[in-house]
């Protein structure tokens, strides 16, 4: 239980995807202006991230890693190490997940989807998703450790988008000088929440 | 947006009037990661450029027979297809600077310009003005990425392609180093000050709010 709630911690605060591993990016400033539509994609990331890095933890498991075929009970496909084609599925699987997402968002929520507008797609490119899935495999994680931390780096990011967006609707209200507004004084303000983040780093259970 | 048909404008848009990190918010990640040397900077750009370019023609080229609902997963992997291409290249040739650039080369297939450029650009428009959209965001990207890199490796180490060019007080030198530079918040730093900067020779692109 405590490797679980250690996960936890550490997904969300020092191991923060978008202010410590700079993950994510290009949706985390761009979609950061009001906290409405950043607590939409917070939350729809939080989701398509909760889904996609459990499956990938299994494709990972059961069909990619080396000796991951013996289940199959095949001489000739247990030796088989298929880790050269783990990217394409891993973004295989996300692409879907995100083509679903985005349908469904269409159909019973259209506000929110034309809200995100081009961003959801970009989801897939969200390296915040293909990145946890990557960090997920770099840590040997099993399956529950896999759910916990799918779901917990999806709301460190959501956390994190929904803050900056409280912040800059604050910072609507200051004299910022004219080339720095918008996009310049985000990533100043960006730069000092990391360093902000990067003091809980020393939390543990 | 600038003229779609004009050859150069679309290759040399992306420069400094469209930029793809200034202006289109695209493709941060792997700016922020890569850039504390400048060589990791440049190999990272040159990939990137290279990816861009490719995949922008290759989308633009079936463009007309993928269905929409499904394009995003037609264009991940023509993307993911090249950037293995990339990765498998780069460790065959170049495997110091490919454990250097790690995780972030296969990063590059969630590069937003990739996909951002395939979306918004080549799935309209032809192969070819699609390869040059493509170059010109990757030089847009590379240029970005070579200039905060510049900064963080001069300043951070006192180096330039790993070679001396301050003396840190650490080996002897005069130049006490910028710890700060190494770490990640100095490329928000930097990239904010380079936006402040083009938009200041541009004020066209300030925002309104």
């Amino acid at each position: 239980m405590e490797t679980y709630v250690n996960i936890f911690v550490d997904a969300v605060f020092p191991g923060n995807l978008a202010l410590a591993l700079f993950l994510g990016m290009c949706t985390f400033l761009a979609v950061s202006k009001d906290v409405k539509t950043a607590f939409g994609l917070g939350i729809a990331v939080i989701v398509i991230q909760s889904i996609t890095v459990p499956v990938n933890n299994l494709i990972y498991q059961f069909l990619l890693q080396p000796g991951a075929l013996s289940w199959t009970g095949s001489e000739s496909l247990s030796g088989q190490d298929l880790i050269f084609v783990s990217l394409i599925c891993y973004i295989g699987v996300i692409a879907a997940m995100v083509q679903i997402l985005e349908m469904t968002l269409d159909k019973y929520f259209p506000a929110l989807a034309s809200s995100l507008g081009i961003f959801l797609p970009l989801i897939t490119v969200n390296c915040a998703i293909l990145g946890g899935t990557l960090l997920m495999v770099e840590k040997q994680m099993d399956f529950v450790g896999s759910c916990v931390f799918g779901f917990s780096s999806g709301f460190g990011w959501a956390l994190a988008i929904v803050c900056l967006a409280g912040i800059r609707e604050k910072m609507k209200y200051s004299d910022v000088p004219a080339g720095l507004r918008g996009l310049g004084i985000t990533f100043i303000t960006v730069g000092l929440m990391a360093l902000a983040f990067q003091t809980f780093s020393v939390i543990k259970f | 947006m600038a003229d779609d048909h004009n050859p150069k404008k679309v290759l040399t848009d992306p420069f400094i009037n469209n930029n793809p990190i200034a202006l289109q918010i695209l493709g941060l990640c792997s700016a922020l990661a890569v850039t504390v040397k400048m060589e990791t900077s440049i190999v990272m750009a040159i990939s990137v450029t290279l990816v861009t370019g490719c995949s922008n023609a290759a989308v633009s080229l079936i463009r007309a027979h993928i269905p929409s609902s499904i394009r995003i997963i037609c264009q991940m992997t023509i993307i993911a297809s090249l950037v293995i291409m990339v990765d498998q290249i780069l460790q065959a040739f170049a495997p110091g600077l490919s454990r250097q650039l790690s995780v972030f080369v296969g990063l590059i297939i969630t590069n937003c310009i990739v996909m951002g450029r395939a979306e918004a650009y080549a799935m309209k428009n032809g192969v070819f003005m699609s390869f040059l959209d493509g170059l010109g965001n990757g030089l847009g990207y590379g240029l970005i990425l070579v200039l905060v890199g510049f900064c963080r490796e001069l300043f951070g180490s006192g180096k330039l392609f790993g070679t001396n060019i301050m003396t840190p007080v650490t080996e002897g030198g005069w130049y006490p180093t910028n710890g700060l530079m190494l770490i990640a918040p100095s490329a928000f730093f930097l990239i904010g000050l380079i936006i402040w900067g083009i938009r200041t020779i541009r004020p066209e692109q300030v925002d309104a709010s």
